[in-house]
């Protein structure tokens, strides 16, 4: 299960630094946990990298560690170019992939 | 990286580091409208840092609506031998959902005692539908009450305490003034007498259940009421009772009326 939330203006002007809200469900496991039964460390099981692509090229990056909370919220700015789509990409140990794609309406 | 101006990551350490990724983006038109004191009476949004309520009044900073994202779409997906789901007979936009979390519990005549929004739900889920109940601590279960309860959000809570539920109330009642456990407590002490004190390092609030199921950043996930009681049990060193158990419903019962007229809020976050 991995569900990803993402929120952008609805529209921006040419130009204009908006912001985009980002969250994504994960258990972020951080591989220091032991499994209280068995005494087995529980292996590690976090997103480790976070891109996203608009306008052709990568907007922000981010290389996350096992201190990042479970459900990562994100939140970064950006400064509107073209009207397109806004793929954000995340990543993690097992190398899964979850993608949410967000529409960009430039006006102006 | 040239358009970027500034990043903002949510970390486990939740001091300085939330206070950086929310400040200023606070304040969705439905926070503005909800009753955090009734009374006396006082939601443990009150008692949270400030950093934990700008989580909770932005909806796309509370991590609890991928759980609200879940049960919308479990309240439509059809389950079990009958072929049916919950909007088959509710609808997708039932007017039951705009009120659900602030009555329960409930009294349920054919099972003569009070009965939880979840038991509630299992209950449709095998008689109705067909379809295997959930567990209560369940992805699903939880899933399922953080979005019904969502649709009451800013309602105020307004449980029902007479009739046949006036024995139930008292017993919950009963339960929440009565001394357990190693340390002799009773839930009153801390939550009546020692709300708004320090527990070691944590504020202690009043105890009210109307932000629940609640997102609990140690939990790292939404948690039902009878988690947190069990928990509360489990600190003053008691035994706690099961998931659904008679003594917790009652004392939910007891516990909502506490906190009668204050806005349901769920999914809350707390600490």
């Amino acid at each position: 299960m991995a569900k990803a939330r993402v929120k952008v203006p609805r529209s921006v002007k040419k130009g204009q630094v908006f912001e985009v809200k980002s969250l994504v469900s994960h258990k972020m496991e951080t591989g220091l946990r032991k499994n209280k039964k068995t005494g087995k460390k529980i292996p590690r099981d976090i997103i480790n990298k976070f891109t996203v692509n608009y306008g052709g090229k990568e907007v922000f990056s981010a290389d996350w560690h096992p201190a990042v909370s479970a459900n990562p919220y994100t939140s970064f700015f950006v400064k509107a170019g073209a009207s397109g789509p806004m793929i954000l990409k995340w990543t993690d140990d097992a190398g899964k992939v979850t993608e949410k794609t967000v529409k960009i309406n430039v006006s102006g | 990286m040239g358009d970027i101006m500034k990043k903002q990551i949510q970390g486990i350490l939740i001091g300085a580091a939330v206070a950086v990724g929310l400040s200023g983006f606070a304040g969705v038109a439905s926070a503005q409208d909800m009753i955090y004191k009734a009374g006396d009476r006082q939601s443990g949004y009150m008692y949270a840092a400030k950093e934990t309520q700008a989580i909770q009044d932005d909806d796309l900073g509370n991590p609890a609506y991928i759980w609200v994202d879940e049960g919308e779409a479990l309240w439509t997906k059809v389950d079990g031998k009958a072929g049916k789901s919950c909007a088959t007979c509710h609808g997708a936009e039932s007017a039951m959902l705009t009120d659900v979390g602030t009555r329960y519990p409930v009294y349920n005549a054919k099972l003569g005692k009070m009965q939880s929004l979840e038991q509630k739900i299992n209950e449709e889920r095998q008689e109705k539908m067909g379809a295997k109940p959930y567990k209560w601590e369940s992805k699903q279960m939880l899933s399922l009450t953080v979005y019904m309860r969502n649709g009451s959000r800013g309602k105020p809570m307004n449980v029902s305490i007479d009739g046949p539920a006036a024995k139930f109330f008292e017993a919950g009642k009963k339960f929440f003034n009565q001394r357990r456990g190693q340390l002799d407590m009773a839930c009153k002490h801390c939550h009546e007498d020692g709300a708004g004190m320090m527990i070691r390092a944590n504020m202690l609030s009043e105890g009210q259940s109307n932000g629940f199921p609640t997102y609990r950043l140690k939990w790292q996930k939404p948690g039902s009421i009878h988690r947190r009681f069990r928990g509360c049990n489990k600190q003053v060193r008691a035994k706690p009772y099961g998931y659904g158990s008679d003594e917790y419903v009652n004392l939910e019962l007891f516990v909502a009326w506490r906190g009668r007229g204050l806005s349901v809020e769920t999914p809350a976050v707390r600490n």
